[in-house]
């Protein structure tokens, strides 16, 4: 009986639109990839993607999903543990743990199941997580389904961590949970550190690679192999959706243990259809360039110096970053859209991003760089950034 | 890292508990595409089997359905493989958009908005479209996805027993008080394959005020004359104010799931719901799959048609045979063991015999109601049917239940 | 008022949680490790509770193992009364 209810939606979707927070979709009519076709016909150069490698349209990979398609069909139609397993999905999880040096690994529908999964089995209420504020939505709602304490500290801050590590000694078993990049900044997490600190308070360490996995590091490992702690960190979750090929899934991998009580007892796993298999073989596909040859990832870094050194040398106020998200500052609110409005005019596709999202007048445009990006691309995001930049009165 | 041997040997205990009470669950690795003949290595490293697989949810037997496939190879070369995004950023392509507008044509609704699972679709509605001046009513039995997103939902909730009108009235009048009720089902019941009475809920729903929600992963695409689901065959189309449904069981299989349901309740989920706002769609070789098969299932009902007929022989035949089934006419058929030891024997020996179903037991179903669940799919030919009833009728006699009762099953193997 | 309470204890959960098939319940029947209430519904049964005897159970006390009889639940229920 839909009658008041449709009232009451209306005013709460009418409050949204007037506090400017409502979202609206732009459709793209191309595949996804560094220049992108959008429905009013333009073409534009997408700096928003999290398509970091460039492998969302990778040939290979099409032509990895093209091959499963034909070989082991479509859909699955059913959950793992019933009737939902194929060979590929063993194969990946093994890949995915070999890459990331850990004992073995959990294939989920999404990232946001494999955080929304992971502390139930786990942890009970004699336990306590400790996380960082920035933490992404998905693990804010992992925790709030398991029964542990909650305990959260400052972002990146080891005073703060330490003091929470301290008043949660109480408990049996304590874990610390941090992203490895934090999206909307492009910093990464202290994991060495924080790694110091669980061996003194005795914690466990999860971190979410989602946006650090491929990116970060000598070769794209991640932050255990940017701090070299390889082996050191207890769980890494993270994403097929992002720099590994952008389709959809996500991972948890560690301690064999702890992945066999996944099995077992996490919900998203249990209940919901794993990958299919074209997306598992594309994975298979994504890790294999992986390890043939750094290029991919050799180009990213490239690409995100270069592109830093330029809005740096421009005139632009960049948050400081060791990944390939690149927080432009503007403080406003109001100049963030309006800015990402007239780039857009100028064929450069970007999201200026304010409160709540980030911080109250901490407003920015978030650039997201990939190895897919030509160096005119990069050349030409700059130029228009200068050139609305001025227009605006960012830059003198 | 402070894995210590503390924490190590906690869950390397607890395994072996799981596994000391015969719960530890085995994966089969598929070595072929989903269909009704699959390869299957099992136990690990053994060579392949080649079985006849009753347990998938491969109801209209699209999974590996040529045309579909064809498809999906047609969405990578237009669409791309990944959007590397969530749909508000720049992971929202054509094809989303047409896939939104073709399922509320399908399930006769206004609106529709894609999860990347079925699961995200149920953990993420009731957050985003209630408050905690609301209640939110569940039959006691509805899935695991829902009990999720109504621990995330600060609405008050409660239950009533498994498709019991009366409690549920009491339970309506109970929260007369509250500013919205919404009463909450399955359409099809995945244990038991009954189907919720949808009409006498949709009446009680007019009668006290309360939005009608179902979850329709077990019926979308074959239960009701043209296969729209459960609302359809309770004549109450217009009457259901939320639907959530999968793309990973009988519409392609692959994965993805969605709300449709009013408009407005679409798009408060489009603004607010979490797993939609912080998760990338359903990737674009799936759309297009998913895209064929409601072109298929508007085109004709014939696959549907045969899956009831194959219902109705595979009923039949192991009714006949004298095994207890669950009543109802959906192709979940449970046939009841009662006792969990004899379901993973049986499911044992049957795969022995090429026949692939999985025993299932507490607390996945109550205590003293372990069963094989079997799975008809319109890819199933009669000669599927009649080797994998034969296979029963054997391994029913080796256990000598064939025309016995509840009772003198539980007798003989203990409940 | 001991044998009482119980008394209304497990009239309440047979009104609420059984169908007429069930087995019989007593005061020592295991309600959720046998199945019989899933941890969800137990939801409603604090519910009860509370009202019924003006207390308020903390979620840290309400756990499934304090509920698992109506034995234990009257136990539960002294605790706060």
């Amino acid at each position: 009986m839909y009658g008041k209810i449709k009232e009451h939606l209306q005013a709460e979707l009418e409050a949204i639109k007037n506090a400017g927070l409502y979202k609206k979709e732009r459709i793209i009519t191309s595949a996804q990839k560094a220049d992108i076709v959008i429905n009013t016909g333009e073409q534009v150069l997408n700096f928003c993607a999290n398509n970091y490698l460039g492998l969302s349209n990778h040939p290979r990979l099409i032509q990895a999903a093209k091959n499963s398609l034909d070989s082991h069909g479509y859909g699955m139609s059913s959950v793992r543990f019933i009737c939902g397993t194929q060979d590929l999905h063993k194969e990946l999880e093994k890949q995915i743990a070999d890459y990331f040096g850990t004992e073995d690994t959990i294939l989920y529908a999404a990232c946001f199941d494999a955080n929304g999964g992971v502390f139930e089995p786990l942890l009970t209420s004699e336990d306590a997580i400790i996380s960082d504020t920035l933490n992404h939505a998905s693990i804010i709602d992992g925790v709030r389904l398991c029964k542990a304490h909650r305990y959260r500290y400052e972002s990146a801050d080891m005073e703060d961590l330490e003091d929470r590590l301290k008043e949660a000694q109480k408990h049996r078993f304590r874990i610390i949970v941090t992203d490895g990049v934090f999206s909307m900044d492009g910093h990464v997490a202290p994991v060495d550190k924080i790694v110091e600190l669980a061996e003194k308070y005795d914690a466990m360490v999860m971190v979410d690679e989602c946006h650090s996995a491929g990116v970060v590091g000598e070769s794209g490992r991640g932050v255990t192999e940017l701090y070299n702690l390889k082996g050191k960190v207890d769980i890494i979750t993270g994403t097929l959706g992002k720099a590994f090929g952008g389709a959809i899934g996500g991972f948890t991998t560690g301690k064999k243990e702890i992945i066999e009580i996944l099995r077992q007892k996490s919900r998203p796993y249990l209940f919901s259809n794993s990958i299919p298999p074209s997306v598992a073989s594309a994975g298979i596909e994504v890790f294999k360039m992986l390890t043939e040859s750094n290029d991919q990832h050799n180009r990213l870094v490239n690409n995100v110096e270069y592109f830093k050194e330029k809005m740096i040398a421009a005139g632009f106020d960049i948050k400081p970053t060791e990944s390939a998200i690149i927080a432009v500052m503007l403080y406003d609110a109001k100049l963030s859209q309006e800015m990402a409005a007239k780039l857009l005019e100028e064929g450069i596709y970007v999201i200026g991003f304010y409160y709540p999202v980030v911080p109250k007048e901490q407003a920015r445009i978030r650039v997201q760089v990939s190895a897919g990006h030509k160096k005119e691309h990069l050349d030409k995001a700059v130029e228009a950034f200068t050139k609305v930049g001025k227009e605006l009165g960012v830059l003198k | 890292m402070a894995y210590s041997n503390k924490v190590q040997e906690l869950y390397q205990s607890q395994l072996k508990s799981i596994q000391d009470a015969g719960l530890f669950k085995q994966e089969r690795f598929i070595h072929s595409s989903q269909a009704a003949d699959i390869e299957v290595e099992f136990p690990t490293g053994s060579s392949l089997n080649k079985v006849i697989n009753v347990c998938a949810n491969n109801y209209l037997g699209l999974s590996s359905h040529p045309e579909v496939i064809k498809a999906a190879h047609e969405g990578l070369d237009t669409r791309g493989y990944g959007m590397s995004s969530v749909r508000f950023i720049c992971g929202t392509q054509d094809i989303h958009r047409e896939l939104e507008r073709k399922v509320s044509e399908f399930l006769g609704t206004e609106d529709t908005i894609l999860f990347p699972s079925c699961m995200d679709a149920n953990a993420g509605v009731f957050e985003a479209i209630l408050t905690s001046d609301d209640v939110m009513i569940s039959d006691r039995l509805v899935h695991a996805s829902i009990i999720d997103g109504m621990r995330l939902c600060p609405a008050q909730h409660d239950t009533f027993k498994h498709s019991n009108m009366e409690h549920l009235e009491k339970k309506l009048q109970l929260h007369a008080n509250k500013r919205l009720k919404i009463v909450i089902n399955d359409g099809v019941y995945s244990m038991d394959g009954d189907t919720a009475k949808m009409d006498e809920i949709a009446a009680l729903c007019e009668k006290y005020d309360a939005l009608l929600f179902v979850d329709e992963s077990h019926s979308s695409g074959f239960i009701g004359k043209t296969g729209r689901g459960t609302h359809e065959k309770y004549g109450v189309m217009d009457k259901v104010d939320v639907i959530t449904t999968t793309f990973g069981k009988a519409l392609g299989g692959a994965s993805g799931g969605c709300v449709s349901g009013r408009k407005e309740i679409v798009e408060m989920c489009r603004q607010k719901a979490r797993p939609y706002l912080f998760s990338n769609t359903i990737a674009p070789v799936v759309v297009s799959g998913v895209l064929r098969v409601l072109d298929i299932l508007s085109q004709s009902t014939e696959r549907r048609d045969k899956l009831e007929e194959n219902t109705k022989f595979w009923r039949k035949g192991l009714t006949e045979a004298g095994f207890v089934l669950k009543d109802g006419d959906t192709p979940i058929v449970p046939v009841m063991l009662f006792n969990a030891k004899l379901s993973q024997d049986f499911s044992r020996d049957l795969f022995d015999l090429g026949v692939y179903a999985i025993g299932f037991f507490f607390p996945v179903v109550p205590q003293g109601a372990a069963r094989i669940r079997t799975q008809i799919s319109a890819g199933h030919e009669m000669h599927h049917l009649e080797k994998a009833l034969d296979a029963f009728i054997k391994v029913g006699k080796k256990y000598d239940i064939l025309g016995k009762t509840k009772q003198e099953i539980i007798e003989m193997y203990g409940s | 008022m001991e044998e009482n309470m119980k008394d209304i204890i497990l009239e309440y959960v047979i009104e609420e949680y059984c169908d007429e098939e069930d087995d019989e319940v007593t005061f020592d029947t295991p309600l959720i490790s046998g199945g019989l209430v899933d941890s969800f519904s137990m939801v409603s049964l604090k519910r009860f509770l509370e009202n019924k005897y003006k207390i308020s159970i903390p979620d840290a006390d309400a756990s499934p193992e304090a509920f698992d009889s109506v034995n234990k639940i009257e136990t539960l229920v002294k605790r706060f009364l």
